[in-house]
């Protein structure tokens, strides 16, 4: 069974085409080309990304990509409960209900907010009527967080769901035959239970929304919200490659801390991600 | 009461979910740019569509794109797959750890990369570059669809099909390939979803002109309103509903899916 | 199997060119940069019909900056841009123009003396003006009563969330300086510091930093006030008849948006039969027409509209010219007009 040369073009072109870009990544972030062919090491743009105001940006981020993680958190686990809870075919239908938005392109989703929000828009005109003082919401971190939970909430539903479902049903039974309420039993064994899939869906929320850049850019109004838009603005209008290349690494090292956070709290050996 | 308050959260949720869809669709056919008045049907905004040649052109080149990276993804993951899946120890990991890189690595970062990589070694951006940057991206998820089902099988099929005398090639292709083929519809099917969804890796690996029509509907949206959007959305919608209700008569006429259910 | 699986492969990849190339291969591809909405797409096409040897590839910039750094990228191959003045030097001064050959643009005649020779390219040895125009407030007068003649009603927190201003760092820092009585080519690190700081202090104002987007924005009312440009705000009108500009009396900028070609383009030649023919005096009307931008060519001048020619908005008065001043190309601060732009943006001092 030694004939695995057949993989051997995938790892080439994996080590070139992924590997060799995030190599060129780490150099571009420590060097300084100054023009005339001459290169020199610096740590320099890992010294830009500490200033207050780069801090204040990956701060904003990390806070509103939490923010929105934990509103789908809230959000989607009664819906992944009731799903998991019904009949086999209404859970189908459920669930092919929450894909079919999936499918459909996510900025033409979030220009449908983009619409909507605007000052003579239909839910800036709905919650005036309902006599709330709303001028706009366009251009503000509510419709950041909005366009985020209405994108991302699926990947939150998804991996609970499945584990929800695959739960023994006969541990409820028991812990009700112990004379639990209902409550206690969901704080002490369902909860637990579907832990593996809270995390899951937590990362599957957190990594696209701390990384995102258009939503902030069509929904935040041209702030610099967020880190992507951040590094967008390096690539496309400031031509800093080196700044931008360390704030990519930077958030290549949040989503590794936030990784290994949540899989400390997860201890179970292959907690593996679902989707 | 329970019952009707589980109700209550489905309906609240869903009209979460359909409500800002169902607007935009409404208004693909009002004949007025404007959004807050409704001032009668028209089909006019799709005729616009129809002739925006930016916007036809973006929606071919998804579709190419799709279509071909899918494929070549497909065939170069599913040949992987199967040397994969006979490494052992360092290389095996290695090689797990290369096709999970690009899935943990954010988006934005994979595009930069990317586009500093064939700047680097003046690969031409546009279709080229988009071309490779998408069989990169989809490659790692046919590998993560087809690999298991590679290990779930009995690895007595293919000896007992060289026993029987079947050349190594002839048993993979008369034994392995046939069991596995599902899985490779799927992962096609997964990898060409990603290709004509994507946004991210496109923008910032694309150049010369070449949209695809993520990339379009960004310009657009960016440039504010532009009831021709609404007329895509409705489009993308509609085949959308097509394609879940092909795969819907599928899934429930085959008892096999029907008896077992299915995982996601 | 090794056999069949490059037989595989080879097939996917025939697939893959032939899908490619199935296109319109024969022809010359032209890829032409221009500014979001600054072309009437038509003359796009009737282009092509003249000249069947040639595909226009066309795509829009939304800042000089932006399309600078994408034309020096590298792997690009732009054949016909239009930078503004400022950046027509910056890319000439770093050597990123062809020089053109005039004798493939006789239409060159048509273009008004005034706009030849300028400052920017001294003789046209790159560069064919295509439009020019001012920056200024377009402000809605339902929304406005106020008299507005200075950049400081931006300031103004009566308008809080109910201004834009626009995504360009250039522009938006040129106002404030302009507002502080300073020169809009300032270079002097405290004035462009005290600049920034007053951009920071108006961001809490600013409901979005804008793009091309704003001329349905204001047409629909979404602000009272808007910096942009002449031309926009011409648009803006034709669509709400109650927006107004205005070139503020502390002055402004005049700007000359050009035609070039750069270094990246390996069809020099059809590249200036397009240029050329941009400046056909048919086409310059029929385009002029579209855009509303002021025209820098004679025919277009004679020909074009009385409402819009004699339109102060498009066409203001000598006085409110001698306000204006160009762009200079400034490099040399490049870093720290990035710094301040990242600075407002961001919104440090802000929390």
């Amino acid at each position: 069974m030694k004939r695995d040369w057949v993989a051997y073009p995938y790892m080439g072109w994996m080590l070139v085409f992924v590997t060799v870009p995030l190599v060129l990544l780490l150099y571009n972030s420590v060097i300084i080309d100054s023009g005339s062919g001459t290169v020199r090491f610096t740590l320099e743009h890992f010294g830009r990304v500490l200033e207050p105001m780069y801090l204040s940006v990956i701060w904003r981020s990390i806070m509103l990509a939490l923010v929105s993680t934990v509103i789908c958190l809230v959000l989607g686990y009664p819906m992944a409960m009731i799903i998991a809870n019904s009949s086999l075919k209404t859970q189908y239908v459920l669930i092919i209900l929450f894909i079919i938005p999936m499918w459909m392109n996510f900025l033409a989703r979030t220009y449908a907010w983009m619409t909507l929000l605007e000052k003579t828009g239909l839910f800036s005109q709905f919650l005036r009527w309902l006599g709330l003082p709303v001028t706009g919401l366009l251009h503000t971190d509510f419709a950041v967080i909005l366009g985020m939970v209405y994108n991302f909430l699926p990947f939150m539903i998804f991996p609970i769901y499945v584990v929800l479902r695959k739960m023994d049903k006969s541990l409820l039974e028991a812990s009700r035959d112990l004379g639990a309420t209902p409550l206690m039993t969901f704080r002490r064994v369902v909860f637990p239970l579907s832990l593996s899939g809270v995390l899951s869906g937590v990362t599957l929320v957190f990594m696209p929304a701390v990384t995102t850049f258009a939503i902030p850019q069509l929904l935040g109004g041209g702030h610099y919200t967020m880190i992507g838009n951040l590094i967008e603005q390096q690539y496309l209008r400031a031509n800093d490659w080196g700044f931008g290349s360390a704030l990519s690494i930077i958030l290549i090292v949040i989503i590794l801390l936030s990784m290994a956070l949540i899989y400390k709290v997860d201890r179970k050996e292959d907690g593996g991600l679902m989707i | 009461m329970m019952a009707w308050l589980r109700r209550f959260y489905i309906w609240l949720i869903f009209f979460f979910l359909y409500a800002p869809i169902l607007v935009l669709v409404l208004f693909s056919f009002n004949d007025s740019r404007s959004r807050s008045s409704w001032d009668g049907f028209t089909l006019h905004w799709y005729a616009d569509l129809f002739a925006n040649q930016q916007l036809m052109t973006a929606l071919y080149n998804t579709i190419a794109i799709a279509i071909v990276s899918a494929l070549v993804a497909t065939v170069l993951g599913t040949v992987a797959a199967i040397g994969i899946q006979r490494m052992r120890g360092f290389k095996h990991s290695l090689t797990m750890n290369l096709t999970y890189l690009p899935i943990l690595n954010p988006d934005i970062v994979t595009g930069i990369s990317m586009m500093m990589f064939f700047i680097a070694v003046s690969i031409p951006r546009g279709m080229t570059s988009m071309m490779l940057a998408h069989i990169t991206f989809c490659l790692p998820f046919v590998i993560i669809v087809v690999l298991p089902k590679l290990k779930q099988m009995d690895p007595l099929l293919y000896d007992a099909a060289l026993d029987l005398g079947a050349t190594p090639s002839k048993a993979y292709r008369s034994v392995i390939i046939p069991q596995i083929l599902p899985s490779i519809l799927v992962g096609f099917l997964l990898a060409f979803t990603m290709s004509v969804d994507d946004f991210v890796i496109s923008f910032f690996v694309t150049g010369n002109g070449v949209n695809n029509l993520s990339i379009a509907i960004y310009t657009m949206a960016k440039r504010g309103i532009s009831p021709s959007i609404n007329a895509v959305m409705t489009l993308i919608l509609v085949a959308v509903l097509i394609a879940v209700a092909l795969v819907y008569y599928y899934v429930s006429h085959n008892k096999k899916i029907t008896e077992k259910g299915w995982d996601i | 199997m090794k056999k069949r699986l490059i037989g595989l492969a080879c097939l996917v990849v025939l697939l893959g060119a032939a899908l490619l190339t199935g296109c319109d291969s024969d022809k010359t591809k032209l890829y032409v940069y221009n500014w979001g909405d600054y072309m009437d797409r038509s003359v796009i096409k009737q282009f092509e019909q003249e000249n069947p040897d040639i595909k226009v590839v066309y795509e829009e910039f939304a800042s000089n900056e932006d399309m600078y750094v994408k034309v020096t990228a590298g792997a690009s191959n732009y054949d016909v841009a239009f930078p503004s003045d400022y950046m027509v030097r910056r890319l000439a001064n770093e050597g990123l123009l062809h020089e053109l050959n005039m004798d493939n643009i006789p239409n060159f005649q048509y273009i008004d003396s005034r706009f030849t020779d300028m400052g920017y390219d001294p003789g046209n040895r790159y560069s064919i003006p295509y439009t020019w125009g001012t920056v200024g407030i377009a402000y809605n007068t339902t929304m406005v009563d106020e008299p507005v003649d200075s950049w400081g009603i931006l300031w103004d927190e009566k308008y809080e969330k109910n201004l834009f201003m626009y995504d360009s760092q250039r522009d938006s820092i040129a106002v404030a300086l302009l507002y502080l009585g300073y020169s809009l080519n300032s270079t002097d690190e405290k004035e462009l510091e005290e600049a920034r700081d007053l951009l920071i202090a108006q961001r809490p104002l600013v409901s979005s930093y804008v793009g091309d987007e704003v001329r349905d924005l204001m047409a629909a009312q979404e602000a009272a006030l808007a910096v942009v440009y002449n031309g926009d705000a011409m648009q803006m009108y034709d669509l709400n008849p109650d927006i107004e500009y205005v070139i503020p009396k502390e002055g402004s900028n005049i700007w000359f948006d050009c035609m070039v070609v750069p270094t990246t383009s390996q069809h020099k030649e059809e590249a200036e039969r397009f240029i050329d023919f941009m400046c056909r005096p048919d086409i310059a009307l029929q385009n002029t027409e579209w855009l509303c931008y002021p025209s820098p060519h004679t025919q277009v001048m004679e020909e074009l509209d009385e409402e819009y020619r004699n339109n102060p908005t498009l066409y203001p008065d000598d006085e409110a010219l001698a306000r204006c001043e160009e762009f200079d190309d400034l490099s040399a601060v490049l870093p720290l007009y990035n710094r301040i732009w990242d600075e407002v943006k961001v919104g440090a001092l802000e929390e």
